[in-house]
C-alpha cells in the first residue's frame, strides 16, 4: 500500500475492469510447501481453480485448509512454490481478493459497531491516511443490507449472536468488492437457516462471475453446495469438479488411515526436535 | 509557555503526559497488550543508567573534577531519554523473538525480559550511587522515582512536542491503528505492513512511556499507560469515543495528582478534601496522578451506565424480581385454575375471557413455590399495590388485570414446556425446571414463532388467545383423544393478536 504498490494495483484493476475478463485463472499453486516451526503443514501442494466457480476446500481437522487459504493471502509463509491470482502474485492482486477469516480470530469484545467492521472492507481502496466517507458508508450500509443485517448496523458486535458475527465478516469481505472470495469456516457456528441463506448468497456471487473458496468440513452439504471441490490432507488428494471428484474413493484417501507415511514423517520431524 | 508559573507549568505537563498516555495506552489494553507498558517501563532503566553513565564519562574526561552531569541539561536530558527509549525497544523486540522463535509464551517472556531488564538497571543504578560524584544520584533518582514537581521549561517543551506527535499519528493513522488491532489477519491481507504499524505502535508507546518518566517515575508509568483506556471502556462502545475519554481520563488525572500534591486544596478551600485529616502537601506527585487514575477507573467500573459492576448488579436484581413476579402470578392462576376451568366447562382458558380466580391463600403458596411466608407475603404485597391482585382474608385473589396477565405468563410457560417435550426432547417430568429459567426471556417474537412451531405439530390450539392445558396434566390423561383436538376459542376481543406471521421484505433474501 506504499505509492509505489498503490500505482501497480491500480494498473492492474484498470486493466481486468478495461480488458476482456482475465484469462488466467483466479487461483494457480504450483509446489507449495507451508512450514510452521519447521513442521510441515501443506506438502507440494499444485492447483489450478476455475472462474466463476464455488469452490469447497474439504478435508479433516489439522488437514490444512485454513493454511491454505492463509499461504495464498501471504498469512503464512511459503517454505517453497508460488501462488498467483490471475496470474499475478497475490501482493499485486490484493484488490481483487476478499477474505473471511475465522470467526474466533478476533476479539468481538473490541469497541467498533458493526458497521465500523463492514467498512473496513473499503479501507484497502482508501491506501494510507484517508478515512472512509460518505460513499464507503453507503457500501458498507449496502453490504449489510445483502446479509440481511441492516437493522443491526449500530450495534457493538459482542451483542451479535454467532451467526450474525459470521455474516457481518461476510459483509466485510462484500464491501472489499473483490473478483475472488476466501472463506475460512463461514458456516462455523451459524444456523441451519442462516447457512442456507449464506450459501444463496455464495451462489448469487457466483453466478455474476465472482469465484469463492469456503472452507468445509460437513461432508453431507458439500455436493449440494459445490461445483468445485478441493480435497486435503497435508497435501493435496484430488481436485476438481464435485461430481467426478467427490468419490468415495477419493475421500477414503482423505480422510482414511489415521496414519499415513506421510503422517508418521512429519511426526519423526517434530520429535527429532524435541529433547528425547 | 514562558508568562507560566512553576505550578501551571508542571499541570500543562502532567496533564499533556496523562492524556496522551491514556490514547496510546487504550491501543494496548485493546490489543491486550497492557503489559507491554510494564515492559517498556522496566526496560528503560538500564538504558537510563547507560547514558547516565556515558555521560558522566565524558564530562569528567572533558573537566577532570567537573561538575557531575544533572538532569535539568537539556542536552543531558535528551540523552538520557534516548537511551530509556533504545532500552524499551530492545526490551520489545526481544519479547517479541523470546515468543516467536521459542516454546516460550508471550506472557512468560515478558516476565523474563522485564526482570532482567530491571535487575541489570538496578544493579547499575546502585553502581552509580556509589560512583564519588554525588549530585549524581538525584538525576537518577528522579527518573526512577519521578518528580513533577521538578519540572523545567524545557520538560514541558519536551512533553508537549511529544503528546503533540503523538496524538498527530494516532489522528492520521486511525483507521490502520483500528483495523490492525481488530483484525491483524484481514488487515495483513489486505496490504497493511502490519508489522510497520505494530513497531509504530510500541515506538509511540515507548516515547510515551520515557518522557512520562521523570514524572511519574518507572513503575507508574506503566500504569498511567492501562488505566485511563480500562475506565474509557466501560463508557462506550465507540473506538473513536473511548480514545477521548481515555485521553480526559488520563488528562484530569494529571490535572488532579498534581493539584493535590500541590496543596492547591488546601489554600482555595481552606481545608483538603483528599489529606484526610493529614498534611496533603509535598506528596509525590507522580503517585498521587497514579492513584487518581486509579480512582477514575474504580469509579468507572462500579457506574459506568451499561458495563458498570453497579448497571449490572441493578439489571440482575430487575430480571430476578421479575421472575418472582412471573412465578407468584402463575401460582396464583395455576393454584385456582381447577375451578375457572370448571366455571368454563372444563374448556381451555381464553386467555381473555372474564372470569372470577378464586382465592388462594399464603399457605397454598409457599407450598407451592417453597417461599417462606414472608416472601410469599411481600410479593402478594407486590401484586396488591400493582392491582393484579386483591387481598382476602387468608391469601389473595387475581383481579382481571392480574389475571390477564397471569394467563400470557401461563401460556408462555406451557407453550415452552410443550417445545421442550416435543422438540428438545426432554422428559416430560423434567420439564418444569428447564422452562421456568427460561419462559420469562420469550420475547412476543419469539412466542409467535413457538406457536406456529407448535401448532405444526398440532400440538397446540391455533387460536391465539388460549391457554393450553399443562403437558403435566395432559400426559395424566394422554388416553383421552378430545385433548389432541383444537378446541375453538368462543370469544373474540379487539385484543386477539393476528396469528399470522408477518411477512417481511421477499427482496431482501431469506435471512432469519
Amino acid at each position: 500500500m506504499s505509492s509505489s504498490m498503490s500505482k501497480t494495483d491500480t494498473a492492474s484493476k484498470t486493466d481486468k475492469a478495461s480488458t476482456a475478463p482475465p484469462r488466467e485463472p483466479p487461483l494457480e499453486i504450483h509446489d507449495m510447501t507451508v512450514a510452521y516451526h519447521r513442521k510441515p503443514v501443506l506438502w507440494d501442494i499444485d492447483l489450478v481453480a476455475p472462474e466463476g466457480q464455488l469452490i469447497g476446500i474439504v478435508g479433516p481437522n489439522g488437514a490444512g485448509k485454513s493454511t491454505l487459504i492463509k499461504a495464498v493471502l501471504g498469512l503464512a509463509p511459503l517454505a517453497s512454490g508460488k501462488v498467483r491470482i490471475y496470474g499475478l502474485p497475490y501482493a499485486q492482486q490484493r484488490r481483487l481478493v476478499g477474505y473471511v477469516p475465522q470467526r474466533e480470530t478476533v476479539d468481538w469484545d473490541f469497541p467498533v459497531t458493526a458497521l465500523d467492521v463492514v467498512m473496513m472492507g473499503t479501507y484497502g481502496r482508501l491506501g494510507w491516511f484517508r478515512r472512509p466517507g460518505a460513499a464507503e458508508r453507503r457500501l458498507a450500509e449496502e453490504c449489510l443490507e445483502q446479509v440481511g443485517m441492516e437493522s443491526y448496523a449500530h450495534r457493538q458486535i459482542q451483542q451479535l449472536s454467532g451467526g450474525q458475527q459470521q455474516r457481518i465478516f461476510l459483509a466485510r469481505a462484500l464491501a472489499q468488492d473483490a473478483q475472488v472470495y476466501f472463506m475460512d469456516e463461514p458456516f462455523a457456528g451459524v444456523d441451519a437457516a442462516t447457512e442456507q441463506a449464506i450459501v444463496a448468497l455464495l451462489q448469487t456471487l457466483r453466478n455474476s462471475g465472482k469465484t469463492v473458496f469456503v472452507v468445509h468440513h460437513e461432508l453431507q452439504t458439500v455436493r449440494q453446495y459445490f461445483d468445485f471441490v478441493i480435497l486435503l490432507n497435508l497435501r493435496l488428494v484430488a481436485a476438481g469438479p464435485t461430481a467426478t471428484t467427490f468419490t468415495r474413493a477419493n475421500l477414503q484417501q482423505t480422510y482414511g488411515g489415521r496414519l499415513t507415511i506421510l503422517d508418521e514423517a512429519v511426526e519423526a520431524v517434530r520429535l527429532g526436535e524435541a529433547p528425547r | 509557555m514562558n508568562g507560566l508559573s512553576n505550578t501551571q507549568l508542571v499541570l500543562l505537563g502532567t496533564s499533556l503526559l496523562g492524556g496522551v498516555a491514556g490514547v496510546i495506552g487504550s491501543f494496548a489494553v485493546l490489543r491486550r497488550r497492557a503489559l507491554v507498558g510494564d515492559l517498556l517501563a522496566h526496560s528503560a532503566l538500564p538504558g537510563l543508567c547507560i547514558a547516565f553513565l556515558l555521560l558522566n564519562y565524558r564530562s569528567s574526561m572533558g573537566r577532570a573534577g567537573g561538575e557531575a552531569a544533572s538532569a535539568t541539561n537539556p542536552w543531558q536530558f535528551t540523552v538520557m531519554l534516548a537511551g530509556a527509549f533504545i532500552a524499551g525497544l530492545i526490551g520489545v523486540v526481544a519479547v517479541t523473538f523470546i515468543a516467536r522463535w521459542t516454546r516460550t509464551k508471550e506472557d512468560a517472556a515478558i516476565g523474563i525480559v522485564l526482570g532482567t531488564f530491571f535487575g541489570a538497571g538496578v544493579v547499575l543504578s546502585s553502581w552509580i550511587q556509589n560512583l564519588p560524584a554525588a549530585s549524581s544520584r538525584a538525576g537518577l533518582q528522579t527518573y526512577i522515582y519521578g518528580q513533577a514537581a521538578g519540572m523545567t521549561r524545557e520538560d514541558v517543551w519536551f512533553i508537549t512536542a511529544v503528546s503533540g506527535a503523538c496524538l498527530a499519528l494516532v489522528a492520521l493513522l486511525y483507521k490502520e491503528f483500528m483495523v490492525f488491532s481488530f483484525d491483524p489477519g484481514f488487515a495483513q491481507a489486505q496490504g497493511w505492513p502490519t508489522l510497520t504499524l505494530d513497531l509504530t505502535m510500541m515506538a509511540a508507546l515507548a516515547l510515551v512511556t520515557v518522557v512520562g518518566l521523570p514524572t511519574v517515575g518507572v513503575v507508574l508509568m506503566a500504569a498511567m499507560l492501562i488505566l485511563p483506556g480500562a475506565a474509557a471502556r466501560f463508557w462506550t462502545d465507540q473506538l473513536g469515543r473511548m480514545l477521548l475519554i481515555s485521553g480526559i481520563v488520563g488528562a484530569g488525572s494529571g490535572v488532579l495528582g498534581t493539584l493535590i500534591s500541590a496543596g492547591y486544596f488546601e489554600e482555595t478551600l481552606g481545608f483538603d478534601p483528599f489529606s484526610f485529616g493529614y498534611n496533603s502537601r509535598n506528596l509525590p506527585t507522580g503517585p498521587v496522578i497514579v492513584l487518581c487514575a486509579t480512582g477514575l477507573f474504580v469509579f468507572s467500573m462500579l457506574f459506568a451506565p451499561r458495563r458498570g459492576v453497579l448497571a449490572k448488579i441493578a439489571r440482575r436484581v430487575a430480571v430476578r424480581r421479575r421472575i418472582e413476579h412471573d412465578h407468584l402470578l402463575r401460582s396464583l392462576y395455576e393454584l385456582s385454575e381447577s375451578s375457572l376451568m370448571a366455571a368454563a366447562g372444563d374448556a381451555p382458558q381464553s386467555a381473555t375471557a372474564a372470569a372470577t380466580p378464586a382465592e388462594v391463600t399464603i399457605a397454598q403458596l409457599v407450598e407451592d413455590r417453597s417461599w417462606t411466608d414472608f416472601h410469599a407475603a411481600r410479593l402478594v404485597r407486590w401484586a396488591v399495590a400493582h392491582n393484579l391482585a386483591r387481598r382476602t382474608h387468608n391469601g389473595a385473589r387475581l383481579t382481571t388485570a392480574g389475571l390477564e396477565r397471569a394467563r400470557r405468563i401461563v401460556r408462555a410457560h406451557r407453550m415452552w414446556e410443550l417445545f421442550l417435550i416435543s422438540g428438545a426432547d426432554i422428559a416430560p417430568d423434567h420439564v418444569d425446571r428447564d422452562a421456568d429459567s427460561i419462559e420469562h426471556f420469550l420475547t412476543p417474537e419469539l412466542v409467535e414463532k413457538l406457536e406456529a412451531e407448535l401448532a405444526a405439530q398440532h400440538k397446540l390450539p391455533i387460536a391465539p388467545d388460549l391457554v393450553p392445558h399443562s403437558p403435566h396434566a395432559m400426559l395424566g390423561k394422554e388416553a383421552d383423544p378430545k385433548r389432541e383436538t383444537m378446541p375453538q376459542s368462543t370469544d373474540s376481543t379487539p385484543e386477539a393478536k393476528n396469528p399470522e406471521p408477518k411477512a417481511d421484505g421477499p427482496a431482501r433474501g431469506d435471512w432469519p
